[in-house]
């Protein structure tokens, strides 16, 4: 075989390996859940993220006697760790609605194995960005302040904030992906409400089931809602990382008041969404022998999408420094000397670095279908885009117009531990996840094979 | 002994194809209350059974129209008529600040719409069904397809019924008890 053909063959390496029938692809994604034993493996790495649980169940226990005085935070760099975790948690959330709402619509089946574990990535993430500006209120006991009700103060929002409209998008954007992954897991929960054993483990899959039987005109509404719900997700989810991006561009702070920053964001998010979609898939497909469902073929695409949006990123970061030189304003041109040379260019350069020289690697077939060189990379951009997010928040508010209210931001042992805190219940959720629901979409994983086809 | 009532009679096939071309002759012989499952959708089934337009997408449109109004009109209400804020003398009326929110109001009815919506009209949550009575439909989860007349069926005759299903060359045909 010359390169030329073998570089074919790996462009098209299937979304599921050939040999498969109903049986084997529903055996083999339901036996994870319901006929292994519990891995050492899973009770270790369970173990450790649910011990760093405990350290953000401790940070926040600490937060609510002491206040959010234990941060890092002051004025004027009020926003601090918070908000820099809020909008990189939020953003990592997005790829799993493009997965499953955006490449569904635009009918890419290769989406189907991985659809379900990115969701529930997506549930996760968005339950870490939600804890943060809630903790961040300074009295988090009164967050439901925040929604309209009939009040006995005779008060209610004001609807023109963009954090009020960032209340409303998060939690839509919360309430859409718990529901758009329970739907998708309904027929799937049926499969194991008829395959398991134990009556106790049947009464539970049944329960979650609803009853489901698979009736012809079932499917049809589930079909067509399934269908309208991707279509409302799409502008959903652009709308999430828009709104986060509005809480920056409606403010008038040097760096922050600019149109570049709704569709910068998003593919920022994207960007690092799919990096955490890859640092899941990759170990997963490892230790639990799913090569077959997740392919080459994945890695290699989910690469593509990051290489783009990457590319957009980059773009975004040489507009913004265009544009503090062009605009010709002292205030916006001082920001971008700030980043190169102030206090804080170090971590400028490791962003420019993280996000957009390194990933360049991808370029190359070879490393694109590598998983192990694909799961540094994606670890390299989710620091990148966490250091892009600290720049946009800190860099920005820590030196503005006038320097008598200049200041520098230091981070507390609290604001780490709250921020690690989030990624060990991040990790504790998937492996819950892992353990008692099927990660791969049975269902739509049987639409895959050949025999699914009617053939007239 | 009581004999019980029959709730209808059920077919099992291999494979897709098999149930759809079944589903088909089933209704050009004349059966419309019948079902048919399978593991997984099949396009041309609800169509084969004559089932050809479902009511989700005007239950959709309604939760989205009721989710932007309201969403709009709770903002309007509460920016002019019970709090108004006076900043400068700008317009407490300000609907360009308004757009947001009345558009995630309008995601969320909808997304509330289709989801609960899909559910009432599928009948769902409905722990037991007399499909279930039959040990195979288990496979109807896994790897097999099922097709059923109703006993309701003013066409249904145990015996006919019967010698019909058998003419479509079925795996097995269950009696399904009520």
């Amino acid at each position: 075989m010359d390169e030329r053909s073998e570089q074919l063959t790996v462009n098209q390496a299937p979304v599921i390996e050939p040999g498969h029938t109903f049986a084997t692809v529903t055996d083999k994604i339901s036996s994870i859940v319901l006929t292994r034993p519990t891995s050492n493996g899973w009770l270790i790495g369970f173990g450790l993220s649910f011990l760093v649980t405990m350290v953000l169940l401790y940070a926040v226990g600490y937060l609510f006697v002491r206040g959010v005085g234990i941060w890092g935070i002051n004025i004027p760099i009020g926003w601090g760790f918070a908000i820099v975790n809020f909008v990189w948690w939020i953003g990592i959330g997005h790829a799993g609605t493009l997965i499953s709402a955006i490449l569904l619509l635009l009918r890419q089946s290769w989406r189907n194995s991985i659809n379900r574990f990115a969701e529930a990535m997506t549930l996760f993430a968005v339950a870490c960005a939600g804890m943060f500006p809630v903790l961040h209120l300074g009295r988090p006991w009164l967050a439901y302040w925040l929604f309209p009700y009939p009040n006995t103060m005779n008060y209610w929002p004001q609807f023109r904030s963009p954090l009020v409209w960032d209340v409303f998008a998060v939690s839509t954007y919360a309430t859409t992906s718990a529901l758009f992954w329970f739907v998708g897991l309904i027929p799937d929960l049926a499969t194991l409400r008829d395959r398991s054993e134990n009556p106790w483990l049947r009464m539970i899959y049944g329960i979650l089931a609803m009853g489901w039987r698979g009736s012809a005109r079932h499917w049809s509404r589930y079909e067509t809602a399934y269908l309208l719900l991707a279509g409302l997700a799409t502008p959903l989810v652009l709308s999430v990382h828009t709104v986060v991006s509005f809480d920056f561009a409606i403010g008038i702070v040097p760096g922050w008041h600019t149109t570049i920053f709704p569709p910068y964001f998003v593919a920022g998010a994207i960007y690092s969404g799919f990096a955490m979609v890859l640092m899941l898939a990759i170990p997963i497909r490892k230790f639990y022998g799913l090569e077959d469902f997740i392919t080459e073929r994945h890695l290699d695409n989910s690469a593509k999408v990051m290489l783009a949006t990457g590319l957009i990123v980059a773009y975004g970061y040489g507009i913004e420094a265009f544009m503090g030189w062009y605009s010709g304003n002292r205030y916006d041109s001082y920001l971008l000397w700030n980043r190169l040379h102030g206090p804080y260019h170090v971590v400028y350069f490791a962003l420019l670095a993280c996000n957009i020289f390194i990933p360049q690697v991808l370029w190359i077939r070879k490393l694109r279908v590598n998983p192990l060189a694909l799961f540094l990379v994606s670890g390299v951009i989710l620091v990148g885009m966490w250091l892009e997010r600290f720049i946009i928040v800190v860099v920005s508010l820590q030196r503005d117009f006038l320097t008598s209210s200049w200041g520098m931001y230091y981070p507390t042992r609290w604001d780490w531990a709250t921020y690690i805190g989030t990624i060990g219940f991040f990790l504790a959720c998937m492996f819950l996840f892992l353990r008692v629901l099927p990660m791969i979409s049975i269902f739509e994983m049987r639409t895959l094979l050949p025999q699914a086809e009617v053939k007239e | 002994m009581k004999r019980t009532p029959i709730y209808g009679l059920m077919a099992e096939f291999d494979s897709p194809t098999d149930l759809v071309m079944a589903a088909r002759r089933t209704h050009e012989a004349g059966y419309r209350k019948i079902d048919a499952y399978s593991p997984f959708p099949v396009d041309e089934l609800a169509e084969a059974i004559g089932f050809h337009r479902n009511g989700v997408p005007l239950v959709v449109l309604i939760g989205g129209i009721l989710g932007c109004a309201g969403g709009y009109l709770m903002q309007w209400w509460i920016a002019t008529v019970s709090y108004p804020i006076n900043v400068g003398g700008r317009p407490y009326h300000s609907w360009p600040a308004f757009i947001v929110v009345t558009f995630e109001m309008t995601i969320l009815c909808s997304v509330l719409a289709a989801v609960f919506g899909m559910l009432a009209l599928n009948g769902l949550p409905m722990p037991y069904h007399p499909v279930f009575n039959v040990p195979r439909f288990a496979f109807a989860t896994k790897d097999r397809f099922f097709l059923i007349i109703f006993s309701t069926d003013p066409k249904y005759s145990s015996a006919a019924t019967r010698s019909f299903l058998e003419g479509l060359s079925p795996r097995a045909i269950t009696e399904v008890p009520s």
